[in-house]
């Protein structure tokens, strides 16, 4: 035990700079997923066809795709077409471009189902699209799909694990490099193993359920 | 589109213009025939009932009246102008979003499932359509909205979301919601079919002051023939997607002429 406390405090600089960088790409990530999984939802549903396939054209790459491949690529292959991102951007926005495929399919399944009398009322009451949308779908549509997004947060913070791999110096990124110096594979990735568990199990769930609470209490039903 | 042998007019004129007319106008889903060239004429503050065996179309008048069905043929005409339709070098074509929402803004409905907003009070759901839609201000939106939740007798549970209401309480803040739009005619589909029994006449206390208060056009499709009779003008009685037959609520439900009326009227005074 006081060995393992040795190693904490030898190497704490590190390894609190790594979980800066691993909150820092989750909370980037998990915005750029929101942002893509919104307008990639509501696109797939959109009456016109070439909106709809830019959507599902999105949807399929980066669902059908493993998220490392889809890292290099966007790191190693995109500088050789002229496009060159920091390491750091590359990280949070490939993960979040690969959640947010995943995402725009909870959108989309939320929306749809908002039962059909609610458009007709919105109607009735002579919405336009948009406001019936932003106004009386979208609203529902969020109650419903929280949970799994809840499950999706927790993922999207795993993934952000990957970045290390492109040499963005998050958590992963610090164990490895504790490890090729130590060799105490053990406590290097045993303390980041503890650390993601306890940002996902104190951290994202319990904000996830606050966030759903508040959603019942809007819709009167807390 | 429509019926070329059929002249079907770019605009109503004259003094006796009704506030609804079906002028030919048929709904077909595949081979199932909806309404088989509909004409009915609904006068201005006329209030009139529709009845009969489901499948019948009763409904299908009322959502294409609210433009949320389709007509396949036919021309349906609000106010004296075409609803669907609109003119374009003297002939009447497919209207326009605009022409559209201009239109639906002279009709209100109340659905059989009420359709609340579930993410707002009571107070909001009124005010959402008059604030959205008409760009009316909040505070006149919420004074408007609380006159017309009291006339339902609803203000005191104005802050409640839906979830919090008896099915009763929804429909009638459903019928203040709808009221508070200012429409010209208001379309009511089956409000009190999803009621429990006990709670039937709350609504229809609503239904008949405004027809007693009020020279709104109204069109009700229901099942209660004693509601029907009580507050109609004329009953409607629907078949295979035509009037089989229309008149005065003593002629049509105590001496109806048709056989199909009669065998219709019989079953449900028999299941009373």
């Amino acid at each position: 035990m006081s060995s393992y406390l040795e190693f904490l405090s030898r190497h704490a600089d590190q390894l609190v700079n790594g979980t800066a960088i691993t909150l820092a790409q989750f909370v980037l990530s998990a915005l750029v997923a929101i942002t893509l999984a919104v307008i990639a939802g509501l696109l797939t549903l959109a009456p016109s066809r070439p909106l709809k396939a830019v959507a599902t054209v999105y949807i399929e790459i980066f669902r059908g795709t493993s998220l490392l491949v889809q890292l290099y690529w966007i790191y190693f292959v995109l500088p050789l077409m002229g496009l060159e991102l920091p390491k750091f951007v590359a990280g949070f926005v490939t993960v979040g471009a690969c959640f947010g495929a995943y995402g725009a399919e909870l959108v989309r399944g939320a929306v749809l189902s908002v039962p059909k009398g609610q458009w007709e009322a919105a109607l009735a009451l002579n919405m336009s699209p948009a406001k019936r949308m932003r106004r009386i779908i979208l609203p529902q549509a969020l109650a419903i799909m929280l949970p799994p997004w809840g499950n999706m947060m927790v993922e999207i913070l795993k993934g952000t694990a990957l970045v290390a791999l492109i040499s963005v110096a998050d958590l992963m990124f610090m164990s490895r490099q504790i490890n090729g110096t130590t060799y105490q594979s053990a406590q290097a990735f045993g303390t980041a193993l503890i650390i993601y568990y306890v940002f996902a199990r104190f951290l994202v769930t319990p904000l996830m359920r606050w966030l759903e609470r508040a959603m019942a209490r809007r819709l009167g039903r807390a | 589109m429509t019926d070329k042998t059929i002249h079907y007019p770019l605009k109503l004129e004259g003094p006796d213009v009704p506030m609804v007319r079906f002028m030919n106008v048929s709904k077909r889903y595949g081979d199932l025939v909806v309404l088989d060239r509909l004409d009915l004429d609904v006068a201005a503050g006329e209030m009139v009932t529709i009845i009969g065996p489901s499948g019948s179309g009763k409904t299908t008048v009322l959502r294409m009246i609210m433009t949320l069905e389709k007509i396949d043929e036919g021309v349906i005409y609000i106010d004296g102008e075409p609803l669907t339709h609109m003119e374009k070098n003297g002939k009447l074509v497919r209207a326009n979003q605009a022409h559209m929402r201009k239109m639906r803004s002279k009709i209100g409905m109340c659905f059989q499932h009420f359709n609340l907003f579930p993410h707002m009070t009571a107070l909001e759901n009124c005010m959402e359509g008059p604030v959205q839609v008409l760009g009316i201000s909040k505070d006149e939106a919420r004074e408007r909205a609380m006159e017309l939740l009291e006339m339902v007798g609803m203000a005191e549970k104005s802050d409640q979301h839906p979830s919090r209401l008896s099915g009763g309480q929804q429909q009638r803040v459903a019928i203040a919601r709808a009221l508070a739009m200012r429409p010209k005619v208001m379309l009511f589909d089956e409000v009190t079919s999803a009621l429990d029994p006990e709670v039937i006449n709350e609504v229809t206390t609503v239904i008949r002051n405004l027809v007693d208060q009020h020279s709104l056009t109204m069109l009700m499709v229901t099942h209660q023939i004693g509601f029907a009779r009580e507050i109609s003008d004329r009953i409607c009685f629907f078949f295979g997607g035509r009037i089989e037959e229309q008149g005065p609520p003593t002629d049509l439900l105590d001496e109806p002429q048709e056989d199909r009326t009669q065998q219709f009227l019989s079953a449900v005074f028999d299941a009373n």
